[in-house]
């Protein structure tokens, strides 16, 4: 049975550098716009890659600030320095 | 009655100014920098030709000997726009207040030797001078350059020098008991000490420099790349006893020095890839400025730190392998 990873951010200023981020390093990607928010859904796993985060904000980010704007997931968590990931796999 | 609550998602008409969405390829949400950045400079119907020099108008690209065929392309990577830049400089301001507040409550500075002492009123304090030179310089990028992309984060890069020519004065003040007698000597040693000549004329010359994008190489390269390294990063030896206290102090500029040359070398870059004319014409610059800054730099070198010059030597060559890796031919 397929299963869906999925992150909910904030649609502002603040996440739509990590949205954008989102949509370019996850192919398949199901954006869902929602009043204020947006939902992000990806088969299996999705991944928010701190690089691709730093080249569209312009400065240093530290994937733990993503809890700044998250309002909910799905998946298991896998977060270190570079990268923040919700997937299924074991 | 049940009540059922349901949302609606409003799209808006439309997501940025018409402005913005025509460089963004789409209408799409931009960023405030962006917002705040892009075609903000007005480039036509100008009322009145500016008499003093009419030959170009207000705002005009001829300007500079360098041509782009966008001046907006040089965008800021650091995307500062009023806000984040405040906020920025506001965190590192505190910074450097909580260091002040420090040096004063353990006396640092009261406990340094005479030694160290006329090292920093030597060495130091005439600095406010020349980031005064720079913020004039700055300045007059804003208002000589083209395009808001450039000329936002200069007139923000003037602020800086301004702040810190303030934090190097607090420097003098903390050192003569808030008499200001320290600033009152490093004004002398400024304008007649032999070892400052070099980078006084350095300055001076700038300032007269009437191409804004040689006065950007010449400001951004040479200046801050040879004689503020110079004495912020490579003469903690010059100290002598008082190096923790000058580098905490002074942390200020070494975290501006970061973040500007993010924005400065990605300028540069961008200008001198646009075309071989270009490469040529800023190669050239950078290579007579960053020259002409060594051979200032070396008195003050060789007076400070006894080296004979070698560390101005050394800041020159840093400089020059960072404007290599910038694709200049040096």
């Amino acid at each position: 049975m397929s299963q869906l990873a999925s992150l909910t951010l904030y649609h502002n200023d603040e996440a739509r550098p990590i949205i954008e981020a989102i949509i370019a390093d996850n192919p398949g990607v199901r954006v869902l716009n929602m009043p204020g928010a947006v939902k992000l859904d990806c088969e299996g796993a999705l991944v928010v890659k701190r690089a691709s985060v730093e080249e569209r904000l312009g400065r240093d980010w530290d994937p733990q600030e993503i809890h700044l704007v998250l309002i909910s997931m799905a998946g298991h968590l896998d977060e270190d320095d570079d990268q923040f990931s919700v997937s299924w796999k074991h | 009655m049940t009540v059922q609550i349901k949302t609606l998602d409003m799209e808006p008409k439309r997501q940025t100014f018409g402005h913005v969405a025509r460089r963004l390829g789409a209408d799409k949400p931009a960023t405030r920098y962006q917002e705040a950045t892009l075609d903000v400079q007005a480039t036509a119907n100008f009322h009145y030709k500016p008499l003093w020099e009419p030959e170009y108008w207000t705002y005009d690209p001829r300007k500079t000997a360098v041509v782009m065929a966008d001046w907006y392309k040089p965008l800021d990577p650091r995307q500062f726009y009023y806000a984040t830049y405040n906020i920025s400089r506001a965190n590192m301001n505190q910074a450097a207040e909580r260091a002040f507040a420090f040096a004063e409550e353990r006396g640092l500075l009261e406990k340094i030797s005479a030694d160290a002492r006329t090292q920093i009123e030597f060495g130091l304090l005439p600095l406010r001078h020349l980031h005064w030179g720079a913020n004039m310089n700055m300045t007059e990028i804003t208002q000589r350059g083209y395009g808001t992309a450039v000329t936002a984060p200069c007139i923000f890069s003037a602020g800086d020098h301004l702040g810190m020519a303030q934090i190097v004065s607090r420097i003098g003040l903390a050192l003569d008991g808030q008499t200001g007698v320290s600033l009152d000597m490093a004004k002398e040693v400024w304008m007649n000490d032999p070892a400052w000549q070099g980078v006084r004329r350095l300055i001076e010359d700038t300032l007269v420099e009437r191409d804004f994008f040689q006065l950007f190489v010449a400001q951004t390269l040479a200046v801050n790349g040879v004689v503020f390294d110079l004495i912020y990063k490579m003469a903690d030896a010059g100290w002598k006893d008082a190096q923790i206290a000058v580098a905490m102090l002074t942390e200020f500029m070494t975290d501006w020095r970061a973040d500007e040359a993010k924005w400065s070398d990605h300028v540069i870059k961008t200008v001198a890839a646009e075309s071989a004319g270009n490469k040529a014409l800023v190669s050239q610059w950078a290579a007579d400025w960053i020259a002409r800054a060594v051979e200032a730099a070396k008195p003050l070198s060789a007076a400070l730190l006894g080296d004979n010059g070698a560390l101005a030597e050394a800041a020159g060559d840093a400089v020059k392998t960072r404007a290599k890796n910038l694709g200049l031919t040096l």
